[in-house]
């Protein structure tokens, strides 16, 4: 419905801005005590819900296995996933809080029509912890849409916030940007649940330079940040700095924006990784999925043209995951380095000197340290280090891809936005849930399926806290 | 990798899509079967087509779906390489060209078929015995023997078994020529895992909410009228069934009394053909127009008359047979069945032969992939 057309009927008890997993939660919850919800969503209506879509599963803790996850998952167990994770880099009040507050979370989710199934295929390994959505994020968040315009949640697509009012510690109104006008909505409350600033590559440049430039964004391209920087402009404390992320090596050819999973790439640890002077820079053995996952964008986005070449031989080929694009296939390791304009020279020097460097002997094993290792290289390669001897060989191009941004607004336990005001004052009625606030929880690094958690408890947490608000 | 048609080109490039997300994977059984393959030959989209019943979830779920760039269409894809398979496998192959145009050819055979019938019972009988057969104690039978029948339908439908076994045949053996290397053989057991996926439909509901329509509201519906669609068949299957082994082991020529068995089998069964074919195209109509495959809409609409008029003239004559209509209805319920005889293995019929074979083969994969992981 146009926005105009619903606008006769306000002000509003709550204006939700954003359409994704947090900003439905805070739309449902309000609407279930009773308040009058209003959702502008920036994108169109088949882009709508933000990352929302590109996700497939949510961390919550559970005392006993269920239909669809192995075994429990206890709080403190959470906990210490999280604390390992960000390296102690959180709010750990927060942080217990709403580990606290998944355990319902799971049912209250479902009570909203979302639908769950067993982890199948390559995520065994999240099978305990996570909960997996049947048909994906998408479908997630159709059960969603459909539940809140049930339960009378209005929601408008093509609506971009351009300009909050806010004075002091109150919001007042949102100027939305829809359909070629500018219209004023009032409410009594506020919910900021609209992203990060990922697709806004002028502001990642603030943290990464000009490196930026070559970064490709996994997500949506309307998260642009741009509510994040009105609230900071307009007195509310800032988490979080333009440089943290979670990045991950995804394909080269992917396109700018919204690739989503189809261009990840696990195929380090099955080779070697050179950047564009063909030479190697990091531990490629390191550590074992997910982990390993996470570390190669940051890692990528630091070489020069923040390009890199995963280098393997005939034999890996079937041992992860396949993706979008084929590799760069060739029968000598030359013609490889030609077909991906490297020097071919350095290109067969670096991996002669790693198959010469190759020890250990064991049968090689991707799903546990395996100690085949190197010795004496400069980077060594401490796990799954093969010889790279059987042709065809091959090459994926990678680049840094952007999957969510931490840098947002601080908030407390109501998720209630924080003002800057050097005591970290309560804001009268504006809240933030999802990746707005992620930063709050994720100081660094990532574990699957949290992402989904910090919207659907803080989303929840807001339309209470709001619907109370208003009451 | 080469194929066919660009219709097979395009289903490869979206299953490398698909395969590279996978977030479908509890849909259905074209995605666990997708998984188990890293490239698609020919074969293998025929068979993934042949296990996707076009109920839309995917397209629903799906994030990359246009208007996205790499715009994903997954039932709407399946859904013309499975109507292609259709006519890639039918036997003889000179009767292939009869899937394109495909409600026509049924209807102008139906349309002939039918005035052969009539005009026959006219020429041989007369116009006076055909207005008042009802009356005499054979009935039907006065007006077309029961060996005239056996000799006219006995041979059609002979010739539909044939050659509706052949083209399975070659489908089966095409489906079925990828080595698997896990170690497992086709066996009862997978045919009985089919024949109860088949029987429920157990993929045929999006997932559990059942078929996204044109409103994008989920409904159970299309599993519905399918199933009474396909037990009121085998019920009329049933009842002309029961009436010959009546008529050739007791002895006991029709027409039956209402209670008999071949009446009630028919009158339930086609009941259940009317009302689950009225369904089925209702559906059809108000199913989500992107995910059709609509150049086919002739072929599903020409098969779906065909069981219905089957369904209605066969009620017709049984509550009108012992009016001066009985003749003519005779008829046209002949040369209906005819039809859907004669075109079975040339129309939509071989749906139901594919869906089962590709069942069996999926039965079989994830059986042989179960393996590894028990052990």
């Amino acid at each position: 419905m146009p926005l105009n057309q619903i606008e006769r009927n306000g002000p509003w008890d709550l204006l939700v801005a954003g359409g994704g997993n947090a900003a439905l939660c805070a739309a449902i919850a309000a609407r279930r005590a009773g308040r009058s919800v209003l959702i502008v969503e920036a994108a169109p209506k088949f882009y709508r819900g933000g990352n929302t879509r590109h996700t497939r599963n949510m961390r919550c803790a559970h005392d006993h296995a269920t239909d669809t996850l192995t075994g429990p998952y206890t709080e403190e167990e959470f906990l210490d996933d999280l604390l390992r994770v960000t390296g102690g880099n959180t709010d750990e009040a927060l942080s217990r809080h709403m580990i606290a507050e998944s355990k319902s979370m799971l049912d209250w989710i479902q009570e909203q029509g979302v639908r769950f199934q067993p982890s199948l295929g390559g995520t065994l390994s999240l099978g305990r912890t996570n909960s997996f959505f049947l048909g994906g994020g998408r479908s997630m968040l159709n059960s969603l849409y459909a539940t809140a315009e049930r339960l009378g949640v209005e929601v408008v697509y093509d609506a971009e916030v351009v300009a909050l009012d806010i004075e002091g510690r109150t919001f007042r109104a949102a100027t939305v940007r829809h359909d070629g006008a500018d219209i004023r909505v009032e409410a009594a409350a506020f919910v900021a649940a609209c992203g990060g600033f990922e697709a806004n590559i002028e502001w990642l440049k603030e943290g990464w330079g000009e490196k930026a430039d070559n970064f490709l964004i996994r997500g949506t391209p309307y998260n642009r940040g741009t509510v994040t920087r009105m609230l900071i402009d307009a007195g509310m404390q800032q988490i979080g700095d333009p440089t943290q992320c979670h990045a991950v090596a995804i394909d080269a050819r992917a396109p700018k924006f919204d690739g989503g999973i189809i261009t990840r790439l696990d195929c380090v640890v099955f080779g070697v990784v050179m950047n564009r002077d063909c030479e190697r820079f990091y531990d490629e053995g390191e550590d074992i999925w997910p982990k390993r996952y996470a570390i190669w964008g940051r890692l990528i986005a630091n070489q020069p043209g923040q390009i890199a070449y995963v280098v393997f031989d005939a034999p890996n080929i079937k041992r992860f995951m396949p993706s979008l694009f084929p590799p760069v296939e060739a029968p000598t390791l030359r013609e490889l380095a030609e077909k991906l304009e490297l020097d071919p020279r350095k290109f067969e020097a670096t991996v002669t000197e790693f198959n010469d460097a190759v020890v250990g002997g064991f049968p090689f094993d991707h799903t546990e340290p395996d100690g085949n290792r190197t010795e004496g290289l400069p980077v060594g390669k401490s796990n799954w280090a093969q010889k790279i001897e059987t042709p065809p060989y091959y090459a994926y191009p990678v680049r840094p891809g952007i999957t969510f941004t931490y840098l947002g607004v601080k908030i407390d336990q109501q998720a209630r936005i924080l003002m800057n005001d050097g005591n970290g004052t309560p804001s009268d009625n504006m809240f933030a849930a999802g990746e707005i606030m992620a930063g709050n929880v994720l100081g660094q690094g990532y574990a699957a399926g949290i992402g989904m958690t910090i919207g659907a408890v803080f989303g929840r947490i807001a339309g209470q806290e709001a619907a109370r608000h208003g009451a | 990798m080469e194929h066919r048609t660009a219709t097979l080109a395009e289903a490869d490039r979206l299953m490398t899509v698909c395969n590279s997300c996978r977030y479908c994977e509890g849909l259905c059984a074209v995605f666990p079967a997708m998984e188990m393959r890293r490239s698609f030959a020919d074969a293998d989209l025929n068979y993934l087509a042949n296990l996707c019943h076009n109920c839309s979830a995917c397209y629903h779920d799906c994030q990359f779906a246009p208007p996205h760039e790499f715009a994903v269409n997954v039932p709407k894809v399946l859904a013309e390489v499975r109507n292609d398979s259709y006519a890639h496998y039918a036997w003889p192959a000179a009767l292939q060209p009869m899937f394109r145009r495909n409600g026509l050819w049924i209807g102008l055979i139906c349309a002939t078929l039918v005035a052969l019938f009539l005009f026959g019972t006219f020429l041989w009988n007369g116009a006076g015995a055909v207005f008042s057969a009802q009356t005499t104690p054979e009935n039907f039978y006065a007006l077309m023997p029961h060996n005239v029948m056996v000799a006219l339908f006995g041979p059609a439908f002979l010739f539909a078994i044939l050659a509706i076994y052949m083209g399975g045949r070659a489908f089966w053996r095409d489906i079925s020529a990828r080595d698997m290397e896990d170690g497992a053989h086709q066996s009862g057991i997978d045919y009985a895992r089919a024949g109860h996926d088949a029987g429920r439909l157990t993929y045929l509901d999006g997932g559990g909410d059942g078929c996204m329509n044109a409103d994008e509201q989920t409904s159970d519906n299309r599993k519905l009228w399918h199933h009474l669609t396909f037990y009121g068949f085998l019920l009329c299957f049933a009842s002309t069934s029961t009436g010959t082994l009546y008529h050739y082991l007791l002895g006991r020529e029709a027409p039956y009394p209402w209670w008999d068995l071949p009446v009630v089998l028919g009158t339930v069964g086609g009941v259940g053909l009317v009302v689950g074919t009225a369904g089925l195209l209702r559906a059809k109509l108000r199913q989500y127009h992107d995910v059709r495959d609509d150049t086919r809409f002739g072929m599903d609409a020409a098969f779906i008359a065909m069981l219905f008029g089957t369904g209605l003239t066969g009620l017709l004559l049984l509550f009108l047979r012992e009016t001066p209509l009985m003749g003519i209805l005779l008829a046209v319920h002949l040369g209906v069945v005819m039809t859907l005889f004669l075109t079975a293995p040339y129309g939509k019929f071989v749906h139901g032969i594919y869906r089962y074979l590709a069942l069996a083969r999926f039965a079989r994969e994830r059986r042989g992939e179960m393996v590894p992981q028990d052990a």
